[in-house]
């Protein structure tokens, strides 16, 4: 199984060793792991400003990226909703079809395709909420949601259990957006900062010492709340934890 | 300073301003609503007591998933045989001796109703809570033919007095706390500014409002569903104002929207069961009242408004936002309404079925509002009649952007982004170098003067190398490129 694995530019620059930790995870379960050193993004900022014709250079670059592989995998829900459900600025050949039924984001891949048992190296004695990305929660479907009447279930949950000593703690609006949005964070920065310092409070008064999630631009944007709100709540992507970070 | 007072004198932020046919800042009021943390506060809070309410509520239901469906099934059945169920509903509300008149627009609304009013010598309308009439500026119409209208719904008649539109679908003046109902009555009413007792308060207006129901000449409501094989105009409301405006005069005018219609009086249970408890977690309105026709030796008519509904249901990618049913439980659940209060859309409609509804009415002044949003998709599950509320907010973006309806600055900055994203040369040059202070966003998303990450937030700590540059140290072996 040849696995490309995609980097979002923000962690790239601001969160390489979420880049490591998804790498190194993925080589444990003796996956042949590339990492294609010419891609840039996935198109999500161009998209979601409705700048569709835009994005379809980067749309048609990214393809171009990851074609050959057997699956694309990446630390992020929001970019894996792009690529599987919006990238239609490019045109439509197979190489895109391909590409875009292959995208998973990294605790689907894990809990879906791979569907691990077990993480022997992992171990978290930590109080832990869990921040799911609304795009992975309600457009990927990764956990079930408040708003609608159905069984619960979580993949994210189900990894996490997989983990010694991990306590999850429960926050008291868990479905409720962080205010991140994609450029929605710069575009509308007063709701957008408000909304994720209302979060970073929430995730305060849980008793969580960790806010974990499998989406790094919403934990970027909460860390920079939660900094300037003077909460001590540590942020740490899921990935790091499941390649055995212990703090 | 009374006993009954609650000492609260943070003024109520105001809603967005309006400039004629300039696009609304909705982000501007909203600054100004959160500035005001008393009043964001509570909004948030009473609004997500509504959200958890009807989560309540729906957990008593088995069968919930399925009614939503039924009631998107039977409103896209009914959307798509419309012009068919329209004329069943005008001959069986005719058999029943309601006038029906049909109006293309809010202004011909207003003339018909003003014709009907002058005709019977009506000079003063009592009426119930109905949007449409806020689509059609009804009171100022109205007024300026000297016709006085009363609000009759309590939280719309604090809005009249006030000055201000409905902030939000069903309750109209959830933004205001009882220290701002006390100050628009004491101007208006006359009571005493210093007394915030809600029972004080809602006794007053009471007292001075029900003899001018009592007087009134002619009543008005909207309407919540009107079934077309039997010719009748069903009305949910909570305080039974709709039945005053409608049997205290004799006259009684139904205003109602063209997609109010529904085929049976058994499609009707599955809307009934769902929309008090989407709405504000109660299983079901207090009252829920059928209009058969006129009674006896009064008059009815009905006034069947399009306004600009045909055109949306000719949008392929807008028209199933003509399945709302005016709930308001995508208002209640959205982070963003919470937290601007529905006065900053400066539209009639606000929150997220504002965003999808406001710009089929005016492209321009309304291009704002689809940004108004995360586009995290709680609406859209929350929605009674499953419309993809967030996913028309993306197709809006998009509509927007293709009419040269996006901010210059916006779509320049994004055809640079564009440009740098599709080229890795270009995307690695422009990131700040390794081992360097790395302070800041990259640099499209820095060197402009829409950042403003920085004003609430915390920038990242800068890591040693960036992903790309430890992978080429530590997998050197395994490169992967392509050509450009």
């Amino acid at each position: 199984m040849k696995v490309g694995l995609f980097v979002p530019c923000y962690v790239d620059m601001l969160h390489p060793e979420v880049g490591v930790a998804t790498l190194e995870l993925l080589e444990r379960f003796g996956l042949d792991v590339e990492y294609p050193q010419d891609q840039t993004c996935c198109g999500q900022p161009m998209v979601n400003t409705g700048c569709e014709k835009e994005a379809a250079a980067t749309e048609a670059l990214f393809v171009r990226n990851f074609e050959q592989y057997d699956y694309v995998v990446m630390p992020s829900g929001s970019c894996t909703n792009q690529v599987r459900n919006n990238m239609t600025a490019v045109e439509q050949t197979d190489a895109v079809k391909h590409v875009r039924s292959r995208t998973y984001e990294l605790v689907e891949f894990l809990h879906d395709v791979l569907k691990v048992e077990e993480f022997p190296w992992a171990e978290f004695p930590h109080k832990v909420a869990l921040h799911n990305n609304c795009n992975t929660l309600r457009n990927l479907r990764i956990a079930s949601m408040t708003e609608r009447r159905e069984e619960f279930f979580s993949k994210p949950i189900d990894l996490l259990s997989k983990v010694r000593g991990l306590e999850i703690v429960k926050l008291s609006r868990p479905d409720e957006c962080c205010g991140f949005g994609g450029t929605f964070s710069v575009f509308e920065e007063g709701i957008s900062a408000k909304m994720g310092h209302d979060k970073a409070m929430d995730q305060q008064a849980s008793g969580a010492q960790y806010v974990t999630s499998s989406d790094g631009s919403c934990l970027l944007h909460q860390e920079g709340c939660a900094r300037r709100a003077g909460t001590d709540v540590k942020y740490i992507h899921i990935a790091q934890i499941l390649n055995g970070a212990r703090a | 300073m009374t006993e009954k007072a609650s000492g609260i004198t943070e003024p109520q932020p105001r809603g967005a301003v309006i400039r004629g046919n300039h696009p609304v800042d909705q982000s501007e009021a909203a600054g100004r609503f959160m500035a005001a943390p008393i009043h964001q506060k509570m909004h948030d809070a009473r609004l997500w007591d509504l959200r958890q309410k009807r989560d309540a509520e729906m957990h008593i239901i088995p069968e919930w998933e399925d009614l939503r469906q039924l009631a998107s099934d039977i409103k896209q059945h009914t959307l798509t045989h419309l012009d068919q169920y329209l004329e069943q509903f005008e001959t069986n509300a005719k058999v029943n001796g309601i006038h029906v008149h049909w109006a293309k627009d809010g202004q011909e609304h207003n003339s018909i109703v003003l014709e009907i009013l002058k005709k019977h010598g009506a000079k003063k309308l009592i009426k119930s809570k109905s949007m449409l009439t806020e689509e059609c500026d009804f009171r100022h119409s109205m007024a300026e033919n000297g016709i006085s209208v009363i609000e009759t719904d309590l939280g719309e008649r604090i809005q009249q007095l006030d000055g201000e539109m409905p902030s939000h679908v069903v309750v109209p003046a959830v933004h205001k706390l009882r220290s701002d109902v006390a100050q628009v009555f004491s101007k208006t009413l006359g009571t005493d500014p210093d007394n915030d007792d809600v029972h004080y308060l809602t006794e007053q207006q009471r007292e001075t409002t029900r003899p001018l129901i009592l007087d009134a000449d002619a009543g008005m409501t909207g309407c919540n569903f009107a079934v077309a094989e039997t010719g009748t105009v069903v009305v949910c409301t909570n305080e039974g104002n709709a039945d005053l405006s409608a049997n205290t005069p004799p006259l009684h005018i139904v205003s109602m929207g063209i997609e109010k219609v529904i085929p049976r009086l058994d499609d009707l249970p599955v809307f009934v069961r769902m929309l008090s408890r989407s709405a504000l977690g109660s299983p079901i309105t207090q009252y829920t009242s059928h209009f058969r026709g006129p009674r006896k030796g009064g008059e009815m008519h009905i006034v069947l408004v399009d306004n600009g509904r045909t055109t949306r249901l000719g949008m392929e990618k807008f028209w199933t936002s003509l399945k709302c049913i005016r709930c308001g439980a995508c208002m209640n659940t959205c982070p963003v309404f919470r937290r601007s209060g529905g006065l900053s859309y400066g539209a009639t409609y606000a929150g997220p079925i504002g965003l999808i509804l406001d710009p089929t009415f005016n492209k321009h002044k309304y291009r704002n509002l689809p940004f108004a949003s995360t586009m995290n998709g709680s609406c859209t599950n929350v929605c009674p009649v499953k419309i993809n509320i967030h996913e028309q907010i993306a197709d809006w973006r998009k509509e927007l952007a293709s009419v040269g309806e996006i901010p210059f600055a916006k779509k320049a900055m994004m055809k640079a982004a564009g440009e740098i994203l599709a080229s890795p040369k270009l995307y690695r040059a422009g990131l700040p170098l390794a081992n360097s202070t790395l302070r800041h966003l990259p640099r499209f998303m820095l060197y402009n003067r829409l950042n403003t990450w920085g004003r609430g937030r915390e920038m990242p700590h800068a890591p040693r190398e960036t992903f790309h540059q430890w992978y080429a140290r530590n997998r050197a072996g395994k490169k992967k490129d392509v050509s450009e």
